[in-house]
Order: structure tokens, then sequence, then C-alpha cells
């Protein structure tokens, strides 16, 4: 069943990437992106990381893909003038080499994890159950992963003022 | 269980948004097919958290904060850029022409 | 070792000491004479004092063994030990008791002389600074120490003939002596490096005591080492082919041609051939060599002595030749001969240098008074000046009287021991005869144009002009004394080394004998009869008389004209008068080829073109190409950036997942 569920969400997700690096019109090539965002948050969810799905909605979904939309609108992108693609040889050979690395990707995650390192299964399905979704994340953020977490606040500042210098009209 | 059809998923989502920015021009929207590359490495990060311990779905959420701050950073940048000529065709942005 | 002799390395110390405070005198305070004076002056008197010292330390010594000082290991490379060292033995204190003595009678001397010059106290650094060079040269204990002095010697003659060197002639004068120099230095070189590949040492002592088994007698290796060897001397000491920047060398304050182009710095040759007596003993071919280059020099610089008008060269040319007899006294075995004749030679040339340089003032002063320019050097511009110099003229001719060998005085009795000596070793090789009749004929010689000198210079009729003759006057009594010293030198340092059949005999040649008496083993020392002798030192009045009453007799003073006024010479008098042309010689054979080389191949095609060109800017060319090259690599396309960026990581991957 969840194995369904699964590759359900999973098709959408490759058919909406597909489309996606396909469309002339930024916008559209946008909004396929934030099809394809769902479509991964469904499979967190199925992988029992549900904090990080909803995370997923909020943050990727809901934030940075309308800031793309947004500074898209600001250049007034919207409308897809002529096609930005490279041309047929361009696209054929980018398309060999992204099967090419799909191939050998596919390879390396043929590999899986050893028997010492793996946990039993279920462990995590019953914590998550026991502790609550978010809390099993928070856990390890505030205490073994403190100092990357105090870190990537300052870079989210360095991030906001750069950003904001960059972009501004006049210094 | 899910494992291995994850790790498969997250293999052609990869290769699509590494097409994607071969192919496209728009500089906004091969930012959009590195933000695709990021979730597919997401995605990779969560169905292997589930074998191997919960750091995985933490590194994620690290993986998150930094691609919100990164997509800022190059939105920007992408605008200054228009500032300076009105186009976001990479072809166009060559001024470090060596 | 016997604590005087451990003194001696103040004795180098002292002239050094002089040398760094009247330097710094000179950069700092040159105005300072009265410092400069009395530092100059005193750092020599007080060395020749600890020079005594040292020497009577030696000769109340019991043993008269070598006393070697080493003070610092210099170069321990290998198989090689060079130390810094010293060597007390009779050659070495003989030589630093000239050095000093003399020297510090020059220094006095030119306190006078060079009273008016700003460049006071840059003299008496360099003057110090040579005299240091030149004791470490005769105190070395080993090669590499000698051949210091021998090259700090050679430095401090260029930086003194060259002393006035805005004057561009002077200048050259100076690098003519450098250059002239190193091409004997070359042959010294070489020999050292046989010396070293042959016994193993650079050390004096270790070196002669394994060269009679180090080398074959007569062999090639002690031949070559030998001529090698005498190949620096006639750079140093100024013999043929390599003499011809002594009389340029005349470019020179006057007490500096006295110091080192008369008294020491060309004796030196002298001096190395002494010290290395073994090696050239062993090597018969070399010791005529040596004899014959000698003997020719004597009689070639006496011609061209004979028709010279500067009074300076006419000294120079003479010291020339003085320096061949003393190569024909050290080459045919009689090493105290030769060392007897470089002291009394030393005595009578540094006087004859310093009067001339007296009579050179005085005109000089005087032309200055009157605003003429004449040549204050030229002999034709003297003349009858003996009223109006009479301590001058006094000491100068008894500085003549000796060199021309007139019996009693030193120079007689040292010139005759030269030459018995040579025509002692005629009995067994004939050449030496004829060796022994040149040094006679250059002894005529010798004794006519030193009376030529002193009769156009003193006596005659009176040339230099009316409006001078009030401003002529004898030299203050600074530089008149050591004139009075050195005549009373030239008159008894005969002493040192009468002939055998005279009591008292061969004084010096006792105290040499533990230097000599390796050498002497394979060269025994001349020996003649008594009646031989005699007749040799009556033959040797004879010459002399001959020339003193011919140059009186046929040269007419009266009949001298002004400098610019001469008649052209003609035919063997203007081949004497122009030094054989052996300058012009050197200039076409030598000279002109090496320019030539220099200009077009050296520098034209091999500077310029291969090392500027190819390697330096070549290479610039060469990076600036490869920029471009790889700068096509940046063309500023993103996309393909991130291609290449793909297309590593999928050869990265495929490593990884093999």
């Amino acid at each position: 069943m969840t194995l369904a569920a699964f590759w359900f969400f999973a098709a959408i997700a490759i058919v909406a990437a597909f489309l996606c690096i396909t469309r002339k019109s930024p916008v559209a090539s946008a909004l396929w992106l934030v099809w394809t965002l769902f479509a991964l948050a469904a499979m967190f969810v199925l992988l029992e990381a549900h904090f990080i799905a909803v995370i997923q909605v909020l943050v990727y979904a809901g934030a940075i893909m309308v800031l793309f939309l947004f500074v898209i609108m600001l250049l007034n992108l919207g409308r897809g003038g002529p096609t930005d693609m490279v041309g047929w040889t361009g696209r054929i050979t980018m398309l060999g080499i992204g099967a090419l690395l799909a191939a050998e990707l596919w390879v390396a995650t043929r590999v899986m994890p050893s028997e010492e390192i793996r946990l039993p299964e279920g462990v995590m399905t019953e914590m998550v159950q026991r502790r609550g979704a978010v809390d099993v994340i928070a856990q390890p953020l505030f205490r073994d992963f403190l100092v990357p977490f105090e870190i990537t606040s300052l870079l989210l500042l360095a991030a906001i003022v750069g950003a904001v210098v960059i972009a501004k009209r006049r210094l | 269980m899910l494992l291995g059809p994850a790790l498969a998923v997250s293999a052609i989502l990869f290769s699509l948004g590494v097409a994607g920015v071969l192919i496209r021009r728009n500089a906004i929207v091969i930012f959009m097919c590195v933000e695709l590359m990021l979730n597919a490495v997401n995605l990779s990060f969560i169905a292997l958290a589930q074998q191997l311990g919960h750091e995985g779905q933490v590194i994620v959420f690290f993986v998150m904060a930094v691609a919100a701050a990164e997509a800022a950073v190059g939105l920007a940048i992408v605008i200054g850029i228009y500032r300076h000529q009105p186009t976001v065709n990479i072809k166009h942005i060559n001024l470090l022409k060596g | 070792m016997p604590t005087p002799v451990g003194l001696v390395w103040l004795v180098v110390a002292l002239p050094f000491a002089g040398f760094l405070v009247n330097g710094a005198i000179a950069l700092f305070r040159p105005q300072a004479k009265r410092a400069v004076t009395g530092v100059g002056v005193g750092v020599l008197a007080a060395a020749f004092g600890v020079a005594v010292v040292v020497a009577a330390g030696l000769a109340g010594a019991p043993t008269g063994a070598p006393y070697v000082l080493r003070y610092w290991d210099w170069m321990p490379v290998g198989d090689l030990e060079v130390a810094v060292a010293l060597q007390v033995d009779q050659l070495s204190v003989l030589m630093s008791l000239v050095i000093t003595g003399v020297g510090a009678l020059i220094h006095v001397f030119s306190v006078g002389y060079m009273r008016e010059d700003p460049g006071y106290a840059r003299y008496f650094a360099y003057l110090n600074l040579f005299v240091f060079f030149m004791l470490i040269l005769v105190l070395g204990a080993n090669f590499p120490v000698m051949f210091v002095g021998w090259e700090g010697v050679g430095l401090c003659s260029y930086l003194l003939i060259g002393f006035w060197f805005e004057v561009e002639a002077y200048a050259n004068a100076g690098k003519k002596a450098f250059i002239m120099n190193r091409i004997g230095d070359f042959g010294f070189l070489i020999a050292m490096f046989v010396i070293f590949h042959a016994t193993g040492s650079m050390d004096f002592g270790e070196v002669f005591e394994r060269a009679p088994t180090a080398f074959a007698v007569g062999g090639g290796a002690v031949t070559l080492v030998a001529l090698m060897l005498f190949l620096g001397c006639t750079g140093k000491s100024a013999q043929i082919p390599l003499y011809t920047w002594l009389p340029d060398a005349m470019a020179g304050p006057t007490p500096v041609s006295a110091l080192i182009h008369a008294a020491t710095m060309v004796t030196a040759g002298v001096y190395l051939v002494a010290r290395t007596n073994v090696l050239f003993a062993m090597a018969p071919v070399a010791s005529f060599t040596v004899v014959a280059v000698g003997a020719a020099t004597a009689l070639f610089a006496a011609s061209i002595a004979v028709k010279q008008w500067d009074i300076k060269k006419v000294l120079a040319y003479s010291t020339v030749s003085q320096l061949g007899y003393m190569f024909m006294g050290v080459g045919a075995g009689a090493w105290a001969a030769g060392m007897f004749h470089l002291v009394t030679h030393a005595f009578f040339k540094a006087l004859l240098f310093l009067g001339a340089g007296s009579v050179i003032h005085a005109l000089h002063h005087a032309y200055h008074e009157t605003h003429r320019h004449e040549d204050a050097q030229d002999m034709r511009n003297m003349g009858g000046l003996r009223s109006l110099m009479p301590w001058t003229a006094g000491a100068m001719w008894v500085a003549t009287l000796a060199i021309a060998g007139v019996p009693g005085l030193s120079g007689f009795f040292s010139k005759d021991g030269i030459l018995a000596a040579v025509f002692a070793r005629g009995h067994e090789q004939p050449l030496f005869y004829v060796l022994w009749i040149v040094g006679s004929a250059a002894a005529v010689l010798t004794a006519f144009y030193m009376t030529r000198l002193m009769l156009y210079t003193f006596h005659g009729p009176y040339r230099t002009g009316e409006a001078e003759r009030e401003h002529l006057h004898e030299s203050p009594r600074v530089m008149v004394a050591p004139l009075a010293a050195l005549a009373a030198g030239s008159v008894f340092a005969g002493a040192l080394n009468l002939p055998h059949v005279l009591p008292g005999a061969g004084w010096l040649e006792h105290w040499l004998e533990p230097v000599t008496e390796l050498g002497a083993q394979y060269l025994p020392p001349p020996h003649l009869s008594a009646g031989t002798e005699w007749a040799l030192l009556g033959l040797a009045t004879l010459l002399a008389a001959a020339g003193i009453v011919g140059a009186w007799t046929l040269l007419k003073p009266e009949r001298l004209t002004a400098p610019g006024a001469s008649p052209a010479e003609t035919g063997l008098q203007r081949l004497l008068a122009n030094k054989w042309y052996v300058d012009e010689v050197f200039q076409a054979l030598i000279v002109r080829p090496a320019v030539w080389l220099s200009d077009r191949v050296l520098w034209r095609v091999i500077d310029q073109g291969v090392i500027d060109g190819a390697a330096v800017d070549g290479s610039a060319r060469l990076m600036r190409g490869l920029g471009i090259v790889g700068s096509w690599v940046q063309r500023g396309v993103v996309s393909a950036y991130v291609l290449v960026f793909v297309l590593g990581s999928l050869v990265v991957l495929y490593a990884v997942t093999r």
C-alpha cells in the first residue's frame, strides 16, 4: 500500500520535474517546480519524516518559490519569450549526459548500508509515535547539532543583509 | 523497504536537475533546477534517515535553511545584473570573458 | 715558542686597525689631518717595533724551526684543511722588517708630500691597508693565506695608482695594473691546484716536506708548478711579458711608487720563489727559465730607461731591471743573494723614488706659484738643482752610487752576489755564462742611466725657468729625514751579506739557511774559488765605473731642449724612447681582439641575444603565450563552466562506483 502511494507520488514528481525544465515560460517552470515540491513532501510523509514534510511545504514551496515568483514578476519575465533552451544538438547532448548521470547514481544507490549501522526495522516509527514528529527532530537539533544551528542563523543573517545590499537600487 | 525506490527517484530527479541546468539559458530557471537538485538530495537523506537515524532529517533541515539563504542572495544578484543589462540570458552575461 | 714570536699577530693587526680608523676618518671627517697622521704613521712605527721584537725572539730561540701560529680554521673542506695561520721564520721576519721599516719611513715622507691633498685621509687608509695585505702575504703559513695577501696588494695597488682617479689616464693605469696582475694570478692558482693534488696539503711546511716524494725531480708536474708560480711572479713583479703596467703605475703619488712599486709589492714574486725554493730546485727547466727571463728583463728594461725623459719612468724601468736581477739570483739557486738584493734595493730604490718625489714636489710648488703648467716630472725641465736642493741631491747620489754598484756600498755587494752565482752556474751549464754576460751588460746600463738621471736633474744648466727659481727650495724636514735614513741603509746594508772572500761574510745566507736548505739539496749553492771571486769583484767595479764615466762624458745636458721643442728621435733612440713598442704590440695582438670579442660576440650575441632575448624576454613571451592560450578556457559563459563541472563529477562518480 505504502509502496503504491510512494510510486504514485514519485511519478508526479518526475513528470513535474521534467515539465519544469522544459517549459518556455519561467512562471510555468516555477509552478511545475511547486508541483514537484508538493509531491516530494508527500514522499517525505511516507518516509516517516512528517515534520520535514511540513517544513518543505511551508518553507520551500511557500517561501522560496514565492520569492522566485516575485523576482520573475519584478523583472517582468512572466510571459515566456522566444525559447531560451539550447538548440537540438545541445538538447540531445544534455539529455544524454543526464541519462548517464542517472545510470551512475542508480548504480550507487544499489549499495545498501551495511548491517552494523542499520537500525532494526520499525525503530524509527516507534520513536515517532512515542515522542511526536517534532520532538524527534528537535532533540538532536538543539542538543548535538546546536553549534551548526547557531551558525546557520548567522548564515541567514548574512544572507538577508547581502540580499538587501545587492538588490538595492541605491546604497 | 522504501529505500531502494526512494534512492532511485532521487537519482532521477537529480539528473533531471542537472540536465535542466545545462539546457536552459534563463538564469532564474537554472536556479530553479538547482533547487530541484537540492530537493533530490533531500529525498536521499530522508530515505536513508529511516534506516540510519534521525540525523538525516536534521541535515535536511539545515539544507533547507541554506537553500533559502542561497536563493535569496542568488536572486538578488540576478536583480543586480538585470539592472546593469536588462537580460537574464546567461549567454549575454559574459563580462568575465578571459 | 718564545713569547715575543707570539706577538706576530700584532704586526699584522696594527696596520689593519690603522686602515679602519683612517678609513672612517676619510668617510666622515676627511679634514682631520692630524689624527690621520698620528694613526697612519703611528701604526707603522709600532708595527716595525713589534717586528723587531719578533725577530729578536726568533733569533734568540733555541731551535730555528719555523713557528706556525694557527688562528682559526678557514676552509675545512673534505681533504682540504686550510687555516688562517701565520708563519714566523727567518724569511718572513726579514721581509716583514723591510716592509714595516721602509714602509714607516715612506709614511713619514708622505706626511709632507701629501699635505695639501684633499684625499689625505683616504691615502693613508689605503697605504695602511696595503701594508696589512703585504704582511699577510709574507707572513702567511700556507698558499691560500698568501694568496689573500697577493690579491690584496694587487687591489691596493689599483686603488693607489688610480688615487687621482678623476684623471682618466690615471684610472686606466690602475686598471691596467690590476688586469695584468690577474693574468699572473691565474698561473698562481693553477700552481696551487697542482700542488694540492700532488701533496694533499696547502701548508708550506707540509708541502715542502712532501714535495720530494710527491713530485719526480725534473718531472712535468713540478716543472708546471714552478712555471705557473713564476707566471704569477711575472705579473706581480713586472717581468717579461707582464711588466708594462709598472711604468704606467707611475701615475700614482710618488711615495706610493716608492713603497709599492719599488720596495715591497713588486718584490712579492721574489719572495715567492725564495719561499718555494724546493719546488724550483726540483725543476731545473723552470729555474733556468727564471734566470733567463730575469736576465732578459734586466737588460731590456735598462735599455728603455736609457732614453726616458720622465724621471719616474726612468726609475720604474730601473725597478723592472733590478727585479730581473733578483730573479736571476733566486733562479740560480742563490736564494740568499736574491733576497739580499731585495733588501738593498728596497733601501736605495725607495730613496730614489722619494728623492724624485722631493724634486717633483718642489717643481709642482714652483709651477703652482707662477701659474705655469709644465710637466714637473720631465727632466728636461730640471737641471742644476743641486744648489737649490742639496740634501735631496746628496741622498740621491748615495742611492745612485749604490745602485750602480760602486764598491763598498750595499748595491755593489748584492749585485755582485747575484752575478757571481750566475757565473758559478756556468761551470755546469755553459748557457749561464751567456746570461751572466747579459746581466753584466745590464749593470753597465744601470750605472749609465742612473748617472744620466742625476746629471740632467741636479747638474748642468738650470732649465726650470727664472720665474720659478725663487720658489724652488729644499723639501721640509719631514720629507728629508726619511731620505737620510734610507741613505744610511743604502750605505751600510751591504754588511748583511758580504762575499765569501771578505771577513764576516754571508751573514744573511747563514740566517736564511733553515729556509733554503730544502732547496739546496737539489740545487746546491754555487761556489767559486777565491781568485774568481776577486776577479768578479774587480770586473763589477770596472763596469760601474764605465757606466758612470761614460754617462758623465758622453751626455751633454747643455744641448737639452724643452719637452715640446725637442726634435723627434730616430732609429735606435726612437725604439728605446718608445719602449720597443711593446705596449703597441700588446694592444694590437691582445687588447684589440679581446675588445672585439667582448663587443661582437659576448655582448651582442650572447648577452643581448641569448640571455636578454631568449632567456629573459623569451621566457616572458612564452608565459604570455601560454597565458593567452589558457585564457581561452575562461569565456565568461556560465553554462560552459557548469558543463565542465558536471563532466568532471561524472568522471569522479564513475571512479567511485567501480
